[in-house]
């Protein structure tokens, strides 16, 4: 019977990703239902010392395979090495981060060892009702007990599916970062290490990497925001950013950007929030000038705390407002940049 | 060097809208478009073929329809075109389709081939590596920029979130092309009357079955499968305040902030 | 009767309207307020052929017909009137002619460049004493040895000083009347050929309307187009062509400005609702609508009958009549529509009202047209 949890951890310059970690917090909410282990799979060259930190968030078991031949990311190795895990251990469930590593290589795993994958998902939970046993059932699935529902937005977001994989094993998603939570650290918390050994050949590294840089990035990644100050096409040009920027200073936040001033080019395309670009969850989401069509709101709409400014009265935007202005935003963003610093400043005063 | 690019005619999603009875999609009237990343293919084949030579093949999966996509990308300069077509491939899922398309593209041939990274409607990301892994071929994707290209090898820029790798691959091999990688051309007006003299192949059921795991294919054949889809459900509104001088805008804002332990 | 378009037609819309949105729409205001020919525009036009459409490919051509060159300056007409005309004149107008009426020679030299879009080109009819009654030119050309010898002004030519080849009308035979009319190809740098002053106009303010001058301007006796008086026949068959082309922008014109208000009145609010609620509203734009509709199937019936080698000279008269009225028509009451907002330059809709007039005048008049129109029906 296939057993366990898999969560593949993305680990970057031998440091693991945030979306490792929310991987296996939700992995432990799967657990309660299925009553099965999270073992987290570590890959790379050199990172034994990461692997304490996969058991402080909640995996309880962690297969490392450390090899030179992991160093840089390269599809095939690591396809390989995640590969022979799956037919190693023949988990019943594994979870890859949606990012541009975890999007490469689940692919080729689910291909290699002939099972489903579903891509970029947002919501994953065990199936649990008398319809969805009889569906799983209906399909094919052996143990409509232990089959997994992954939802994920589809059509641009305006249409959310929820997938099965009732036949194959194991059940594959790719599931976005920034969307699931990882668990408090607890760092009495300890597993079990298992180190796996892949025979690597020369052949495997099949491209040549002539160069790895990593971009001097000056800005917060803004799924790792916690502040998000955001500009709309209502914000009239690049040089509205100007405003948006000044807000986002006096709050300590960073700068988002609706896909219409990205196209416009007013701004770079790592800005921009919604279905195409970023999925965040801060605890301030800012909407300046933002009309917020479905395509937006898809990526914010997990914010804590919504503002949004908009002239026109009926924007959508307001729909999913926590506190919506109708009103000028290049009037209203100087004031605001204002009143906040000296808000501070009376604050620190005290 | 033969380029071979895999595209996918998709609803122009931006126009895409529900029902609101039913809460479905409205898809009757949708204008159809070729899938935008796989049109960066596009134009990232022809650059590759104006660099060192060759031919640039498009290929489409999909209904009879799909005959429309082909002929724009013939029109934009590509030199032939295959549509993959057959009743028993409706309903595929990415495993289902990557193996489709892998026996059609192992009847076509190549040496390099790229596809776009994902599609809009299903936003996978999954049938370029896929396609890859059938073919047992190399891949790099996530391209945003075609770096040198010589007679058996393609080197690339490889994007990741925090940087990026310059990678050199050996042909053949498969790309997937992102956004940045090219702006596509626009068809020509000459090149649209072209199109029209070309003859588009169609691959159908007969041609590939002997190359495809046919328990694999379809909709029954495809490993996941739709359980349900249902509309989003929205936040619910907040408080919208409307008339209020630029100050009383100011104020309320920051009460906002204050109150939820912003600043 | 066929009213189905081709699959051709379907695929060149499509490319039409995302080059006129991408490439042309977001320069039409600029164009406008600083009276700029759009030279930027010109290079991408001819890269994806648009300067050459009806013309075959083994001169440099799209190999199309006239109904999608229509098409093609329907579309832009949309967007930007100016950068329309400039495709329009420049294929009716210059490559028409050559191609009609010119020598194998004459088109491998000067058609080729031209529908390729390497040259632009542009036509001289029109003269200070010989607008709508053209058959009176003054502008003299002579025969010595073995050049032609040019003398005289026109007015009003479109594309002036971009152009680098001209099909200039001239009288050659002044005691023949208009038999005594040729036409010939005088390239821009010839000497003796000067480009004059510039009007400031209404609208298509960004197209180039210049007087030419001709002072001696010495041209080899190769660059007759046609035979010595045919010119008369040449510019008046170059006309019926030209006015598909105008009728097409006009067209356009009206139709951007439909879309234009449609998105309008379903934004402005008056009264608590849409002003796209009221009845007057919708029936405006219901009654324009139509005629735009009906203007269109004017237009695509005359170049389908010039595509078929049949008589279409009233058809293009009577669409050129049908669509400058049209136009001027549908952008004055969207205008109306907009009310206050649609006087100001913060929306096209001004624009488009300045453009529209000038279909009604320029390659015939309005009146030229009715006078072309009754006599096909027999009233001479």
């Amino acid at each position: 019977m296939s057993k366990g949890i898999f969560v593949v951890i993305e680990q970057r310059s031998g440091k693991v990703q945030n979306v490792g970690l929310e991987l296996i917090g939700e992995s432990t909410r799967l657990k309660e239902d299925l009553k099965d282990e999270v073992v987290a799979v570590l890959l790379g060259h050199e990172i034994e010392g990461q692997v304490d930190k996969l058991f402080h968030y909640g995996a309880d078991k962690v297969i490392l395979v450390d090899s030179p031949y992991l160093k840089e990311y390269v599809t095939e190795p690591y396809t390989k090495a995640i590969t022979a895990i799956a037919k190693e251990y023949d988990p019943e469930i594994m979870l890859f981060g949606a990012s541009s590593i975890g999007r490469d290589v689940a692919p080729r795993v689910a291909s290699r060892v002939k099972t489903g994958l579903v891509a970029d998902t947002t919501g994953l939970r065990m199936a649990k009702t008398e319809e969805e046993y009889a569906k799983e059932a209906a399909m094919g699935c052996e143990d409509p007990t232990r089959a997994l529902l992954m939802t994920r937005p589809a059509f641009g977001g305006n249409i959310m599916a929820t997938l099965m994989c009732p036949r194959t094993k194991p059940q594959m998603a790719t599931v976005r970062p920034g969307v699931m939570k990882r668990i408090a650290k607890d760092t009495t918390r300890t597993g079990q290490l298992i180190k796996f050994n892949v025979d690597f050949t020369d052949a495997d590294m099949n491209v040549e990497i002539l160069e790895v840089v990593k971009a001097d990035k000056k800005a917060v990644d803004l799924t790792e925001a916690k502040l998000i100050v955001s500009g709309g096409r209502g914000i009239g040009g690049a040089q509205g950013f100007d405003l948006i920027r000044d807000v986002a200073d006096a709050l300590g936040a960073e700068v988002g950007s609706s896909r219409a001033c990205v196209d416009a080019g007013w701004i770079e395309k790592d800005r921009q929030v919604g279905q195409t670009g970023k999925t965040v969850r801060p605890d301030l989401y800012m909407a300046c000038g933002i009309s917020g069509a479905i395509q937006h709101v898809a990526g914010m709409e997990n914010s804590e705390l919504v503002i949004s400014i908009n002239k026109n009265d009926t924007a959508p935007i307001f729909e999913v407002s926590d506190l919506g202005i109708v009103g000028d935003v290049k009037v209203i963003l100087p004031k605001l940049a204002d009143a906040i610093r000296k808000y501070k400043a009376a604050k620190a005063n005290n | 060097m033969k380029i071979v690019v895999c595209i996918k005619q998709v609803p122009d999603t931006v126009e895409v809208k529900i029902d609101p009875k039913t809460g479905t999609l409205i898809r009757d009237g949708v204008p159809s478009i070729i899938n935008h990343d796989d049109k960066t293919g596009i134009e990232a084949a022809l650059t590759l073929k104006e660099k060192i030579g060759g031919t640039v093949t498009v290929v489409s999966m999909g209904p009879p329809q799909a005959d429309i996509a082909l002929r724009e990308a013939l029109a934009m300069g590509c030199d032939e075109a295959y549509l993959v077509s057959a009743r028993e491939f409706g309903g595929s899922d990415t495993y289902a389709t990557s193996g489709i398309l892998a026996a059609a593209l192992d009847k076509i041939g190549y040496d390099v081939i790229i596809t776009g990274r994902q599609a809009i409607d299903g936003d996978t990301a999954q049938v370029g590596p896929q396609i890859a892994e059938k073919l047992h071929l190399p891949q790099v994707s996530y391209v945003e920029e075609l770096v040198d290209a010589g007679a058996d090898y393609v080197t690339v820029k490889r994007q990741f979130e925090d940087g990026y790798h310059i990678v050199k691959v050996k042909t053949p091999c498969l790309l997937t092309a992102i956004a940045e990688l090219a702006e596509p051309r626009y068809m020509s007006v000459g090149g649209v009357f072209e199109a029209y003299t070309k003859e588009i192949k169609t691959i159908g059921f007969e041609e590939l079955k002997d190359g495809l795991e046919l328990d694999m294919i379809g909709l029954k054949g495809s490993p996941t499968n739709v359980y349900k889809s249902f509309t989003k459900e929205m936040k619910g509104a907040g408080t919208v305040l409307n008339d209020l001088t630029p100050e009383q805008a100011v104020e309320a804002i920051v009460n906002k902030l204050e109150e939820k332990f912003i600043i | 009767m066929e009213f189905g378009y081709s699959k051709e037609h379907v695929l060149l819309r499509d490319l039409y309207r995302k080059f006129a949105e991408t490439e042309v729409k977001p320069l039409a205001e600029e164009l406008d307020e600083e009276e700029r020919f759009p030279v930027e525009s010109i290079s991408k036009l001819a890269r994806f052929g648009f300067m050459g459409i009806p013309f075959p490919k083994e001169y440099g051509g799209a190999g199309g017909d006239y109904l999608s060159y229509s098409m093609a300056v329907e579309e832009l007409g949309k967007v930007c009137a100016t950068t329309s005309v400039i495709v329009s004149a420049h294929t009716s107008l210059c490559a028409g002619p050559i191609y009609m009426f010119g020598t194998e020679e004459q088109k491998q030299k000067y058609l080729v460049p031209l529908a390729k879009g390497e040259k632009l080109g542009a036509f001289g009819l029109t003269e200070p004493s010989a607008g709508t009654d053209s058959s009176m030119q003054q502008t003299t050309a002579k025969l010595d040895g073995d050049e032609y010898v040019l003398n005289g002004t026109k007015v009003f030519i479109t594309n002036a000083g971009y152009a680098e080849i001209y099909v200039i009308i001239a009288m050659t035979d002044k005691a023949k009347g208009n038999r005594g009319i040729s036409a010939f190809i005088v390239e821009k740098d010839t000497p003796g050929f000067s480009i004059g002053k510039k009007e400031r106009k209404m609208g298509i303010r960004g197209s180039a309307t210049c007087d030419l001058i001709m002072e001696n301007c010495r041209i080899p006796k190769e660059n007759l187009l046609g035979k010595e008086g045919q010119g008369f026949k040449i510019a008046m068959q170059t006309l019926d062509g030209g006015r598909i082309g105008i009728a097409s922008q006009a067209l356009g014109i009206a139709e951007g400005a439909i879309e234009e208000c449609v998105k309008y009145v379903m934004e402005r609010k008056q009264f608590k609702k849409k002003i796209g609620q009221f009845q007057n509203t919708q029936f405006e734009l219901a009654d324009m609508a139509t005629k735009v509709e009906a203007t269109k199937l004017l237009i695509y019936k005359a170049a389908c009958e010039k595509d078929a080698h049949r008589p279409y000279s009233h058809l293009s008269a009577m669409a050129k009549y049908m669509a400058g009225s049209t136009a001027s028509d549908v952008t004055r009451r969207c205008v109306q529509l907009f009310g206050g907002y649609g006087y100001t330059r913060d929306y096209p809709m001004e624009r488009m009202m300045r453009d529209a007039k000038i279909t009604e005048i320029y390659e015939g008049t309005s009146e030229v047209q009715k006078m072309v129109i009754s006599s096909w029906l027999g009233l001479k």
